[in-house]
């Protein structure tokens, strides 16, 4: 038998995406990945979950300077994304249950890795 | 209490061919926490779809890793498929499948070679080695290339398996599929390998699960999540039910990959039997204007590969979730309470990609 498998993407405010994580836990999903994307000025964060490969994504749009919350409170293993994403786009992530400080993805070259940002600001995990 | 110390495991060691690295927490001999690192040999790969046109990819896609090449080619074409609503021709679809497979056989059977070498059992290492050759003659034969396949593209294959091939193919499983599973009786039932493994780096279900594990690491521990249920290629027509194990341990990931090797060998023989005629490929007209998260199950579980277009022949992001990244939280939980003489087996058990996992 094959299973139909669906991609449903929903916009949240960083400020709503510890409440549409937890239910998602609650409702039997699992972490699949979390990914950015610079889209010129902004990072769109897709954090997405699966339950019966039925794909659900939490998209946050994020201005330069904004800090997100760790989810690995709630997923153990979100830091594997969490500091990938510090690492390799500079976000600020609040609270990761195992935080590297910016050593998890070790690159050649420190710019425009780990340290900085869009702008030049100083990474708060770095 | 005893004294504890810090063991660093990697990222240079023998059971692992590329490098990762653990800093292991041990008292006396008993591993208590695990830390791992990667980045050894990040190449930045998601970055050059800026600079390939979309149907260019491929081959990069082809060479994040060189077990599951054909895999990698396979997701990203896929998801421009998806995107440009591109409808594959069934002979295609087969092909695909077929490839696919027999890279899942190359893969399992270097992946039981290399756990039989870490275990020390050296004989067991060389028969696994020996019949992984003769399906990389296969792929060689069928596609030209061992390691890197090239067969896969935007709209189809590059390159037809011609009925004459495919009939030796066919003649070929029969004898293959007997070695292989005296292989598999002695991973399953010798005594030394179950007092090996049996126990070791136990998760369970519901930790799995939460974990975010995927392919013979979830399965293994009682979750029954596989891409292929979804049936893309041609596991719809083909038809698929996961191989799932429930004790967890090391001995039930292995029993996963080499009851795997017999489903894959079935799934080539039904594949060889219903494939159709027809073209290859479709002309692709367009450029992909949108986003869509192909998911394809490689040897080592799920692989992601997110793709978004704007309307022109240059992607502006390919992010890719490679199976051994999601299942590194997994491994973090299984080392504790290990005997540092038991860490490589239990690191080997994930069947770590670094090369995947670095992209």
């Amino acid at each position: 038998m094959t299973v139909n498998a669906e991609q449903t993407t929903i916009s949240v405010a960083p400020e709503d995406l510890m409440r549409e994580v937890e239910g998602l836990q609650a409702g039997g999903y699992r972490l699949v990945q979390i990914g950015c994307t610079d889209i010129g000025g902004a990072y769109e964060v897709n954090y997405s979950f699966d339950r019966d490969y039925q794909y659900r994504n939490l998209r946050l749009t994020l201005g330069p300077d904004t800090e997100i919350p760790s989810i690995s409170g709630i997923y153990w293993g979100a830091f594997v994304y969490e500091n990938e994403m510090h690492d390799l786009f500079g976000i600020p992530v609040v609270g990761i249950n195992i935080d590297f400080k910016g050593t998890f993805i070790k690159t050649a070259e420190k710019y425009p890795f780990s340290v900085t940002r869009r702008g030049g600001d100083q990474c708060r995990n770095a | 209490m005893p004294e504890r110390i810090i063991v660093p495991f990697g990222p240079q060691h023998p059971v692992l061919p590329e490098p990762i690295h653990l800093d292991l927490v041990l008292e006396d001999e008993t591993v208590v926490e695990a830390i791992p690192s990667i980045g050894y040999i990040h190449r930045g790969l998601e970055r050059l779809i800026e600079k390939r046109e979309f149907t260019e990819y491929v081959y990069v896609a082809e060479r994040i890793c060189g077990i599951c090449s054909f895999m990698h080619a396979l997701c990203y074409s896929q998801g421009i498929e998806e995107i440009m609503k591109i409808e594959v021709p069934d002979r295609a679809r087969y092909l695909r499948t077929i490839w696919s497979e027999t890279s899942r056989l190359h893969s399992h059977l270097l992946w039981l070679g290399l756990f039989a070498d870490g275990m020390g059992f050296e004989n067991l290492f060389m028969r696994s080695w020996r019949l992984r050759e003769s399906v990389l003659d296969v792929l060689e034969d069928t596609s030209g290339g061992r390691v890197i396949q090239g067969t896969c593209k935007v709209g189809g294959v590059r390159r037809d398996i011609g009925a004459e091939k495919l009939a030796e193919m066919h003649r070929a499983l029969d004898p293959f599929e007997e070695q292989c599973r005296d292989l598999g009786d002695v991973f399953l039932n010798d005594e030394t390998v179950k007092y090996r493994l049996q126990g070791l780096g136990v998760v369970g279900k519901d930790d799995a699960y939460a974990l975010g594990a995927v392919g013979p690491t979830v399965r293994a521990s009682g979750v029954a999540i596989d891409h292929r249920e979804t049936g893309y290629a041609a596991y719809g027509d083909l038809g698929f039910k996961p191989v799932v194990e429930t004790a967890g341990d090391c001995y039930a990931r292995c029993a996963v990959r080499v009851k795997e090797v017999y489903a894959s060998i079935d799934l080539i023989r039904r594949a060889i039997d219903q494939i159709p005629e027809g073209p290859l490929d479709v002309k692709v007209r367009g450029t992909p204007d949108g986003e869509y998260f192909s998911r394809v199950e490689q040897p080592r579980g799920e692989v992601i590969h997110y793709l978004r277009g704007n309307g022109t022949k240059h992607l502006t992001r390919a992010r890719i979730r490679t199976p051994t990244l999601a299942n590194i939280p997994i491994l973090v939980k299984m080392l504790p309470n290990a005997q540092l003489a038991d860490v490589p087996v239990v690191v080997l058990s994930i069947d770590p990609c670094i090369s995947c996992t670095e992209r």
